[in-house]
């Protein structure tokens, strides 16, 4: 309090002095101090909080990747300490005692066929129904699109018993099916929606050279949805690859073909009596770090993707 | 594919014309065409998403096991009994939280995150709008978690929890980091999936949004700006009501996630039971599948499919009424 007393008078005599210069100007005098001052209250708040929400959005993963090189024990010792040395056995450990090496390359199989396949037979359906008038093709349309508001969780059940009577259940082609079916919705709302953009001068012309219908979805129309397939591409991985519900009540059969989420799950439960931390932290960040580091590569083009269909 | 062709248009092809050439050899091969390319997408779609979804409303009726194969109409007894289970409207309960909050507590954080980082930042370098110092950086790093896997964010957080290694009782005082963490304890337990799915997908909004903000063009900032218009008022007057389409899809696409997938991924992976402690973070999504597949009540699981079907309709429709945009700028 008393050092506050000298102070504030020369600050107040600044004030006017201060304020003098900017009276002159035509614009309001009174409003521009008044508005800075808020602006720098809002300045730091804003940014204060946007730097709050980086340290919490990273702040987890890079806890992770430090606990990660940690031996178990000291771990429990000091959750917070920086690892004593790289110690890399956590992480071979992790690759193959806890077979993370496994079930990356179960998701790797499953996904190298259902995006393709995806990606194909979304487009032929979406192409069809952007481009040709036919009986019905509205009802087929929202009968697609209908899925995205449907949550999968509620057919689950039903669903279990359909792989069983089709003999699919824990199959890996089974999976790719299911995949499949219900990234339908989303990829065929989107190239619907990208097809009927395209130009459709240049079909014409393939059609009066004389090439059918097929050819001109392989040889044109295909070739020319490349950025639009590129987008929802993107999407369909990052779906498949991430997907936890379909696998989790479809592929519980042998503990050897669980996907790389089921992987995680289970070793997650495992986590109180086995006590290996080390392990886990690392088999945890051998499941992000390839993602993170893709996704830091291409991030515009993720971007991108993700938001295409939903923003107009 | 060229010998049915030939075949085909072998036999008419005394009448005048030709059959090739008429318009009806062009419709039939239009809808030859058609079907070919509908047959697998739609024949998947069919065996796997439409016939489940369409069999749930069928078995929500009957008292069928899941074990055998025979079962008879039951009516809406499945129904009547779910009314007096304490245990599903714990899980509804639950659910109807997650549906609100969740959607709300990312969807203003997204609005913040991504207004600041496309148009908070003010005059500099001379351009009028911009976005704050560092907004790319900010973008790219709010979006790490969307790209990782609801399996890996759940047990990252799961050890975040965990009491003894996790991070959380070093940060909070004592009051708030029970003994048993905050997946052991009724009060908390909740917060903690709540917690982990707003984490999750703040990212997705913060871009989605920034692609919506990114459609407004310049010059109705950049006037805002001139007329002096302070960020808060620049937000509610004029990003808010301009990406109002944008935010309610968020919200149902959100709150489809908080009903559906995303809840069980997370209550399954990391909660005890799973769904404890004490029904505490039970969700329909998890509950239905212990009781239609665990405890084989495969008919009472289809009902709670139904139950949460109609949840799911219920927030869709408010959502999009709710926000029925009043007054429409072109742009």
């Amino acid at each position: 309090m008393t050092t506050a007393e000298p102070t504030d008078t020369p600050r107040a005599a600044e004030a006017p002095t201060a304020g003098d210069p900017k009276a002159k100007k035509p614009s309001s005098p009174l409003l521009k101090p008044e508005r800075s001052i808020e602006g720098t209250v809002l300045n730091v708040f804003s940014h204060g909080f946007l730097i709050l929400w980086a340290v919490l959005a990273a702040g987890p993963l890079l806890w992770a990747l430090m606990t990660a090189f940690k031996p178990s024990a000291s771990i429990l010792e000091s959750p917070w300490g920086l690892p004593d040395g790289l110690h890399w056995e956590n992480w071979s450990n992790a690759w193959s005692n806890a077979n993370i090496g496994r079930y990356t390359l179960n998701s790797f199989v499953i996904v190298i066929f259902s995006v393709p396949l995806t990606m194909l037979f979304g487009s032929m359906a979406a192409y069809v129904l952007a481009r040709f008038d036919f009986r019905g093709s509205r009802i087929v349309y929202f009968t697609f699109v209908g899925g995205m508001a449907f949550p999968v969780v509620m057919a689950l059940v039903p669903l279990f018993f359909v792989m069983k009577n089709l003999a699919l259940l824990d199959t890996r082609h089974g999976l790719i099916m299911v995949y499949i079916a219900y990234s339908m919705p989303f990829t065929i709302f989107f190239m619907t929606t990208f097809f009927r953009t395209l130009p459709s001068s240049v079909a014409e012309a393939a059609e009066i050279d004389g090439a059918s219908h097929s050819r001109i979805f392989f040889q044109v129309m295909l070739p020319m949805a490349k950025p639009g397939l590129i987008s929802v591409g993107i999407f369909n991985f990052l779906g498949h690859w991430n997907q936890y519900v379909l696998p989790f009540a479809l592929n519980q059969g042998d503990e050897d073909d669980y996907v790389l989420t089921q992987g995680i799950g289970f070793l997650f439960a495992q986590a109180g009596y086995r006590a290996d931390y080390g392990r886990l932290f690392a088999g945890l960040m051998m499941a992000a770090l390839p993602i993170l580091i893709v996704y830091a590569i291409f991030q515009r083009q993720v971007q991108a993707g993700l938001t295409a269909g939903a923003v107009k | 594919m060229t010998k049915t062709v030939r075949r085909s248009a072998g036999s008419p092809k005394a009448g005048a014309g030709g059959f090739r050439s008429s318009s009806r050899y062009r419709t039939y091969v239009k809808y030859r065409f058609v079907f070919g390319f509908l047959v697998v997408p739609f024949g998947l779609y069919a065996v796997f998403v439409i016939s489940p979804f369409v069999q749930t409303f069928y078995y929500s009726f009957t008292d069928w096991s899941g074990l055998s194969s025979d079962f008879k109409m039951v009516g809406f007894d499945n129904f009547t009994r779910l009314m007096d289970d304490e245990r599903f409207w714990a899980a509804v309960r639950n659910n109807l939280i997650l549906a609100l909050a969740v959607p709300l507590v990312t969807l203003s954080l997204g609005l913040f995150f991504a207004f600041m980082i496309n148009i908070g930042g003010r005059s500099r370098r001379g351009e009028a709008v911009t976005g704050v110092a560092g907004a790319k950086a900010y973008k790219i790093l709010y979006f790490f978690p969307q790209a990782l896997s609801i399996a890996v964010i759940a047990a990252l957080w799961g050890y975040i929890f965990t009491p003894g290694i996790g991070v959380l009782e070093a940060v909070l005082p004592s009051s708030l980091s029970p003994e048993n963490g905050w997946l052991g304890e009724r009060r908390f337990a909740l917060f903690a999936v709540m917690i982990v799915m707003c984490w999750a997908m703040v990212g997705f909004f913060v871009v989605l949004f920034s692609a919506a903000i990114g459609q407004i063009p310049k010059e109705i900032n950049e006037s805002a700006l001139l007329d002096g218009a302070s960020r808060a008022r620049t937000f509610f007057s004029i990003t808010l009501p301009l990406i109002r389409d944008t935010v309610q899809t968020g919200w149902v696409y959100m709150g489809i996630m908080a009903l559906g997938a995303e809840s069980f991924a997370v209550v399954n992976i990391i909660t005890i039971g799973p769904g404890g402690p004490d029904d505490s973070t039970q969700v329909l999504g998890v509950y239905l599948w212990q009781t239609g597949f665990t405890q084989a009540q495969a008919g009472r699981g289809a009902a709670m499919g139904v139950c949460l079907f109609i949840l799911t309709m219920l927030l869709a429709v408010a959502a999009l009424s709710l926000g029925r945009r009043r007054d429409r700028i072109e742009y």
